[in-house]
């Protein structure tokens, strides 16, 4: 059995609401060896939510529950907010879908990520500073001196996204949890930001969590994924072993893209069933 | 019979130092009914050419003929009863205080249609969106259902050349089956004739016959969607690109 850095059993994440409560996780369980794990499907389906659950970053009134978040043999649901700080960051870290709004816009690079750095290690300045143009290297920024004094509005898409890696990748995490982290780039951005990603997991023998809508390019990228409908997991599957999925609902998603390679008149249009939603969630469990 | 023809398009940005040259050198020409696409990664200025078009985008310079006439600027009324254009963002292209109701209504209204009410009717039953969705607001609606409400608007004055902007890219795939499909009948029933910016070759080879390939402002590679999937691109950006979504 692979060794298990994230252990998850039947996860709920409520939000109430005027019309009773709406559950938008309902009773998910995966575990998270030193893998690429992908989760995907449509908006709504829950994936962002289980991935900010298992940080606890769901704000009241929403509510996270389960009957265990492990990580490393330790609850994380026992913790308490002071001491959860000390694993976001450090030992989980989340790099998020745009990089526009999670980069301080009145701060110049490398002072955030110094001051990211600083916070979770006893580095002097001048370490710091080395050990971030070591970081901005390691994700393949030409000229990273004078990136450390630039301000996120001088930067492109495809290099906030790689900022926000390396500041995420610096206290050396045992788990990245990226949610949609190419959404907002070009193709040929992507191809390297995901190249990057996948060198330092590899490197560093970490888990990933890889939230994304886009079916082919969790295919090709991971090594596991998890596919997820109105907050349950409804097939779990190699990545590679994708395009023979045999829900219905999976296959709809597939079919619905137009192929290059492939054309046809008319797109197939997904038809919903009931059932899918109804059916408990399949255990993503290795 | 050409129902676009661009030539020499150049559009810029900012004046002196500040200048950027967006589109540069821009040819190409669109026939009655068929279907053009621009692809290209961010920056490369295919959502600028359709906004020079619509005169979004005030600065440009060479020829743009809409059905035979040279565009003025500012541009009359009879080139918005020919051109009418769909955003990418169906969140942000809606007023989020005004009814699909409202919306259809004014748009027809300016156009100087009689009979509002039955055109609104017929709208939503073209866009298949239906009667219940009449008087509803856009937080109330899906972002498939928006891009609906948003083609409808464009569909409103019956226009000959819609310009899509990425219609589906901020759509979810099973969605943005549904739209493309959409698109596609509409375009044989209303005889219309499409030009469409995405940066997702899969989608304009499903959508279009010809295609324009830009890169740093200009176009590098015109050819047919035929051709491109024979694997017949000869400028290597168009071969990088293709090989990036295949």
């Amino acid at each position: 059995m692979m060794e298990q850095l994230l252990d998850i059993e039947n996860l709920w994440v409520k939000f109430p609401t005027r019309q009773g409560i709406f559950d938008a996780v309902r009773g998910v369980s995966f575990t998270l060896g030193r893998e690429r794990l992908g989760i995907v499907g449509e908006s709504g389906s829950g994936k962002s939510m289980t991935g900010r659950a298992i940080l606890r970053l769901i704000r009241p009134p929403g509510i996270v529950e389960a009957d265990y978040i492990k990580l490393e043999g330790t609850n994380l649901l026992d913790k308490t907010e002071k001491e959860m700080r000390a694993v976001r960051g450090q030992q989980i870290s989340m790099v998020m879908q745009d990089p526009k709004f999670s980069l301080n816009p009145v701060m110049t690079i490398g002072n955030q990520i110094i001051e990211a750095y600083r916070l979770h290690s006893k580095a002097s300045k001048s370490e710091a500073y080395a050990k971030s143009l070591e970081m901005l290297e390691a994700v393949s920024i030409r000229n990273p001196k004078r990136v450390m004094r630039a301000y996120p509005h001088e930067m492109s898409g495809g290099m906030g996204q790689r900022i926000m890696i390396a500041m995420m990748l610096i206290p050396n995490p045992k788990i990245l949890i990226a949610d949609e982290p190419t959404s907002a780039l070009d193709v040929s951005v992507q191809r390297q930001v995901l190249d990057i990603m996948d060198r330092l997991v590899n490197e560093r023998g970490m888990g990933l969590i890889f939230i994304s809508h886009d079916l082919n390019l969790v295919a090709d990228f991971c090594d596991r994924v998890l596919i997820m409908y109105a907050g349950r997991i409804v097939e779990v599957c190699q990545a590679d072993r994708l395009h023979e999925a045999q829900h219905p609902y999976t296959r709809g998603l597939l079919n619905s893209l137009p192929r290059f390679d492939a054309p046809k008149p008319r797109l197939e249009v997904l038809q919903r069933d009931p059932a899918w939603s109804e059916a408990p969630s399949v255990s993503g469990r290795t | 019979m050409t129902m676009l023809d661009v030539k020499s398009l150049n559009v810029w940005f900012g004046t002196g130092r500040d200048r950027v040259d967006a589109v540069k050198g821009a040819n190409f020409t669109v026939g009655q009914g068929e279907s053009f696409g621009l692809v290209g990664e961010s920056g490369s200025g295919k959502s600028t050419i359709l906004r020079a078009i619509t005169s979004l985008a005030p600065n440009w310079s060479g020829i743009i003929q809409v059905d035979g006439t040279p565009v003025v600027s500012p541009r009359p009324k009879a080139f918005f009863k020919t051109v009418q254009m769909v955003f990418q963002d169906p969140y942000a292209s809606l007023h989020p205080r005004h009814s699909v109701d409202q919306v259809l209504g004014e748009t027809l209204h300016l156009h100087g249609f009689r009979e509002i009410d039955a055109r609104v009717v017929k709208l939503l039953d073209d866009v298949g969106l239906g009667q219940k969705f009449r008087f509803r607001y856009p937080h109330q609606l899906s972002g498939g259902q928006r891009q609906r409400v948003a083609i409808a608007r464009a569909l409103a004055p019956e226009p000959k050349l819609l310009l899509l902007d990425e219609p589906t890219s901020a759509l979810d795939v099973s969605v943005q089956a549904e739209i493309l499909n959409l698109l596609a009948d509409l375009r044989q029933e209303h005889n219309l004739t499409y030009l469409m910016v995405s940066h997702d070759l899969s989608v304009v080879g499903h959508m279009c016959d010809q295609l324009a390939v830009m890169k740093d402002g200009e176009i590098v590679e015109i050819m047919s969607v035929a051709a491109l999937r024979k694997m017949e691109a000869t400028h290597p950006y168009s071969q990088h690109l293709l090989h990036a979504s295949v």
